[in-house]
C-alpha cells in the first residue's frame, strides 16, 4: 500500500474531470434525455469520491453503505425524471428543450 | 413517539394500498387528516411538557432527536399538511386523483418530519431528497406543460444542489470520518486550518441555499411554484422548500458550522439580496401566483439575513418568522387555490372586484397580506420586529434600514394587488364567481385566526412561547 | 500502478464518448460503459458490494430505463441529423480542451489532506452490518423514497 497518495491523487483527478464532463453535458445540451445522462455522470463522480475517501481512511464498510444508498436515491429520481420527460413527449411531441421554453414565451 | 411519525405515515400508507380499492379511497383523506391532527396535538402535549416514552421507541429505536426548533417545524408541517389535504377536498374532482394525492403528501410529509428530527448529515440529504422527489411529482401531477417545465427546471437545479452536498459530504467523510453532526461540529472546531474544511463547509451550504430557493439560486422557484397545481403549491411554498433548505441551514449554522464569521456574511448579503429582488421581482408580476412567489423569496431573505446575523435573539427572530410565514403563506396560497378555482384563472388583469362575491376570502386575504407586509397587531409584525431589533443592536445598522424599507415596500405592492383582485367593482367575467367550498373556507378561516391569535396574544406567550425556542442553541 | 492510470484514463474517455456522441441511444450505451469501468474501479478499491449494487443498477436498470424511455420517443429524420451532428460538434469540441487543461492544473495543486483528524480505525467494516445496526435511518428512507417512485411512476403514466 506504497502508493495510497498516488492511487488516491490519480483517481481523484478523474472524479473531478467526470464533474466538469457532466456540469459542461448539462449546460450545452438542449436535449432533455442528454440532460439527464449529464445527471447521472455527475452521480457517478460523486460515487468515486465517496468510495476515494473511504478507501484512503480504511472506512470502506461505511463508504460502502453511503454509496449504496445514494445509488438507490438517484435511480428513484431519474426514474421520475424519466416519467417527466415522457410526459412532456406526449404534450409537444418533442424532446427538445428549446421548444420548452418557447412555449413559456 | 418520535419515530411513531415516521413509521405511522408508512404503516397509513400500507394499509391505504391494500387492495380494497373504493373503501380505500375514501378513506384516504380521513387517513391524512388524522394524521396531521395527530402530529400537531402531539407537538403541543410534547412543549406541554407531557408525552413520553411509549410502544413505538421500545421497538423502533431510530437516531431520532427532538428540540426546541423540531417543535416549531413538526407543528408548522402538521398545520401545513392538514392545510394541503382540506384544500385538495375542494380541488380534486376525481377520487383516483386524489387518493394518489394523499399518498404523495403523506410521503412529503414522512420526509419533512424526518429531516427536521436527525441527527446525521447524509441521512439530511436523504430525507431532503425524499420530499424533494414528492415535490417533482406533486409539481407535475396534473401533466399541463407548464408544470411539466417547472418540475423539469426544479429537477436539474435540486439535482445540482445535490451534487454538492455529496462532494461536501465526501470531503468529510475524508476529513472526520463520521457523517453525524456531533463528530463534524467537534472535527471542524478543530481543524480550523485545513484548506479542505472551508470549500466542504461552503459547498454544502450553497446546496442548501439551492434548495431554499435563496437568491442567486432562486431560478426554479417562481415556475414551480406557480405551474404547480393548487393544493401542491400550498404544501411547497407553506413548508417543502422551508424545511429542505431553510431548517437545514439552521440546524447547520447554529450546531455544526457554529458561529462561522465568513459564513454568516454570505448569508447576511444572501439575504439582503433576496429580500430586494423579491420584493422589486414581485412589484410586476401580472400572475397572482408568481408575485406570491417572488413574495416567498423575499420572505425568506429575512430569515437568512436573521441567521446571518448569529445572536440569540436573531435566530429566535428567525425561527418565529419562519413559523409565521409558513402560516401566512399558506394562507395566501389557499386564497390562490380558491380564486383559481372559483373563477378558472390567476391572471390578475382578468380579475378584479371579486370582493363582492367572496367575502371570507377578501377577509382573509387582507389579514395575510397585512401580516406579511409585519403591520401590527398581527404575527408578522411582531417577528419582523425581533428581527430588525436584532440587527440593530448587532451593529448592522444599514441591514436593519433596509429591511424595514423592504417591509414598507412588500405593504404597498401587496395593498396594490388587494386592490386589483378583491375591491372594486366586478367586470362581466367575475359576475357569475361564487364564493369557495366549505373546505377551502374552513382552512382560510383557521388559518387567519392563528395569524391573528398569534399576533394579538404575543405579548403574553413571549416569555412563555418564543423566548424557550433558543433553548437548543448551547 | 499503472492499471490505474489506464482504468482512470478508460473512464474519463467514456465519459467524454457519452457527452460527445451524436446520437442519445449511442449516449446510453456510454454511460453503461463508464458504469463498468467505474464497477472495476471500486472493486480495485476493495469495496466490493457497492461496485456489484453500481453495475446491477446503474449498468443495467438505469440504461433500461434510458432505452425505453428513447424507443417511446421519435427518431429525427437523417436531414435532422445531419444538421443536428454540426451543431453539436460547435457545441463541444471545448470539451477535451477543457478537460486537459484542468487535469494539468488539478495535478500542480498538490493539496495534502490533513488526515491527522482520524479516530482510530473503525471496528466494523463489514458494510451489511454498518447498513442495519448504524444507519437503520437510511435504509428506511430508501424504502420511503422507493414507495414515492412507485407512486410517482404511477400518477405520471395512468391516465
Amino acid at each position: 500500500m506504497t502508493d495510497l497518495p498516488q492511487v488516491f491523487w490519480l483517481l481523484s483527478i478523474a472524479a473531478a474531470l467526470l464533474l466538469i464532463t457532466g456540469f459542461y453535458c448539462l449546460i450545452v445540451t438542449y436535449n432533455l434525455v442528454r440532460a439527464l445522462i449529464a445527471l447521472e455522470i455527475l452521480t457517478k463522480s460523486v460515487t468515486l469520491f465517496i468510495i476515494l475517501a473511504g478507501y484512503v481512511t480504511g472506512r470502506t464498510g461505511m463508504a460502502q453503505a453511503l454509496a449504496i444508498t445514494l445509488i438507490v436515491i438517484e435511480v428513484v429520481v431519474i426514474a421520475v425524471a424519466v416519467g417527466i420527460v415522457l410526459c412532456v413527449y406526449k404534450n409537444i411531441k418533442t424532446i427538445d428543450g428549446r421548444s420548452l421554453r418557447n412555449i413559456k414565451g | 413517539m418520535l419515530s411513531g411519525l415516521l413509521l405511522l405515515p408508512l404503516l397509513a400508507i400500507f394499509i391505504l394500498n391494500l387492495p380494497f380499492r373504493g373503501l380505500m379511497q375514501k378513506l384516504s383523506l380521513v387517513f391524512g387528516l388524522f394524521l396531521s391532527v395527530w402530529q400537531i396535538t402531539f407537538v403541543i402535549l410534547l412543549w406541554m411538557g407531557r408525552g413520553g416514552v411509549d410502544y413505538w421507541s421500545k421497538h423502533f429505536t431510530l437516531s431520532l432527536t427532538c428540540d426546541s426548533l423540531t417543535l416549531v417545524l413538526l407543528l408548522s408541517i402538521g398545520i401545513v399538511v392538514l392545510t394541503t389535504l382540506l384544500v385538495s377536498l375542494q380541488t380534486f374532482s376525481s377520487e383516483k386523483q386524489r387518493f394518489g394525492f394523499v399518498n404523495l403528501v403523506l410521503v412529503a410529509m414522512m420526509g419533512m418530519n424526518g429531516t427536521v428530527m436527525l441527527t446525521d448529515l447524509f441521512s439530511l440529504y436523504v430525507f431532503i431528497e425524499i420530499t424533494a422527489v414528492s415535490s417533482f411529482i406533486l409539481i407535475a401531477f396534473q401533466r399541463d406543460t407548464n408544470a411539466l417545465e417547472g418540475a423539469l427546471k426544479y429537477i436539474i437545479l435540486s439535482a445540482s444542489a445535490t451534487i454538492m452536498m455529496l462532494l461536501s459530504i465526501s470531503i468529510m467523510l475524508l476529513v472526520v470520518g463520521d457523517t453525524s453532526f456531533a463528530a463534524a461540529g467537534k472535527a471542524i472546531n478543530q481543524s480550523a486550518g485545513n484548506p479542505l474544511v472551508m470549500p466542504a463547509i461552503g459547498l454544502f451550504v450553497c446546496g442548501l441555499l439551492i434548495k431554499g430557493g435563496v437568491v442567486p439560486f432562486h431560478g426554479w422557484l417562481p415556475a414551480a411554484y406557480s405551474a404547480a397545481p393548487a393544493a401542491a403549491s400550498v404544501l411547497l411554498a407553506g413548508i417543502a422548500t422551508k424545511t429542505s433548505g431553510i431548517y437545514a441551514i439552521i440546524r447547520l449554522a447554529t450546531s455544526v458550522f457554529a458561529n462561522n464569521e465568513s459564513l454568516n456574511h454570505i448569508l447576511l448579503i444572501a439575504g439582503i439580496i433576496s429580500i430586494l429582488v423579491g420584493a422589486f421581482a414581485a412589484m410586476g408580476q401580472n400572475d397572482f401566483k408568481r408575485m406570491l412567489a417572488y413574495s416567498s423569496i423575499s420572505q425568506v431573505g429575512y430569515i437568512v439575513l436573521a441567521l446571518g446575523c448569529g445572536t440569540n435573539l436573531a435566530i429566535i427572530g428567525a425561527v418565529f418568522h419562519l413559523f409565521n410565514h409558513s402560516i401566512f403563506k399558506s394562507l395566501l396560497f389557499v386564497n390562490s387555490a380558491a380564486v383559481e378555482s372559483q373563477s378558472g384563472t390567476t391572471d390578475m388583469s382578468k380579475l378584479g372586484g371579486l370582493g363582492a362575491k367572496m367575502p371570507v376570502t377578501n377577509a382573509t386575504s387582507l389579514i395575510a397580506f397585512l401580516s406579511t407586509a409585519g403591520v401590527p397587531p398581527l404575527a408578522g409584525f411582531w417577528s419582523k420586529l425581533i428581527i430588525i431589533i436584532a440587527l440593530w443592536q448587532n451593529g448592522l445598522h444599514t441591514y436593519a434600514v433596509i429591511a424595514i424599507v423592504a417591509s414598507v415596500l412588500t405593504l404597498a405592492y401587496l395593498l396594490i394587488m388587494q386592490r386589483r383582485v378583491f375591491f372594486g367593482i366586478p367586470n362581466e367575467e367575475g359576475q357569475s364567481v361564487r364564493e369557495a367550498g366549505f373546505g377551502i373556507v374552513l382552512t382560510e378561516s383557521i388559518l387567519a385566526l392563528i395569524t391573528i391569535g398569534v399576533g394579538v396574544l404575543f405579548p403574553w406567550i413571549f416569555n412563555s412561547v418564543v423566548m424557550p425556542i433558543s433553548s437548543f442553541l448551547k | 500502478m499503472t492499471i490505474n492510470i489506464i482504468l482512470g484514463v478508460l473512464l474519463v474517455l467514456a465519459a467524454v464518448w457519452t457527452v460527445m456522441t451524436a446520437r442519445v441511444l449511442r449516449s446510453v450505451i456510454g454511460l453503461a460503459v463508464t458504469s463498468v469501468i467505474l464497477t472495476i474501479i471500486m472493486f480495485k478499491l476493495n469495496s466490493p458490494l457497492a461496485a456489484v449494487f453500481e453495475l446491477s443498477v446503474c449498468a443495467g436498470l438505469i440504461s433500461a430505463i434510458f432505452i425505453s424511455c428513447i424507443s417511446l420517443t421519435q427518431r429525427m429524420t437523417e436531414e435532422q441529423a445531419a444538421t443536428r451532428l454540426k451543431e453539436r460538434f460547435s457545441m463541444f469540441w471545448l470539451l477535451p480542451v477543457i478537460l486537459v487543461l484542468a487535469g494539468v492544473a488539478l495535478y500542480q495543486l498538490h493539496l495534502t489532506p490533513d488526515l491527522s483528524l482520524q479516530q482510530a480505525a473503525p471496528t466494523e467494516t463489514d458494510v451489511r452490518n454498518i447498513l442495519w445496526n448504524l444507519r437503520h435511518l437510511d435504509i428506511l428512507g430508501q424504502i420511503i423514497i422507493l414507495i414515492a417512485g412507485a407512486f410517482g411512476v404511477v400518477a405520471l403514466f395512468k391516465d
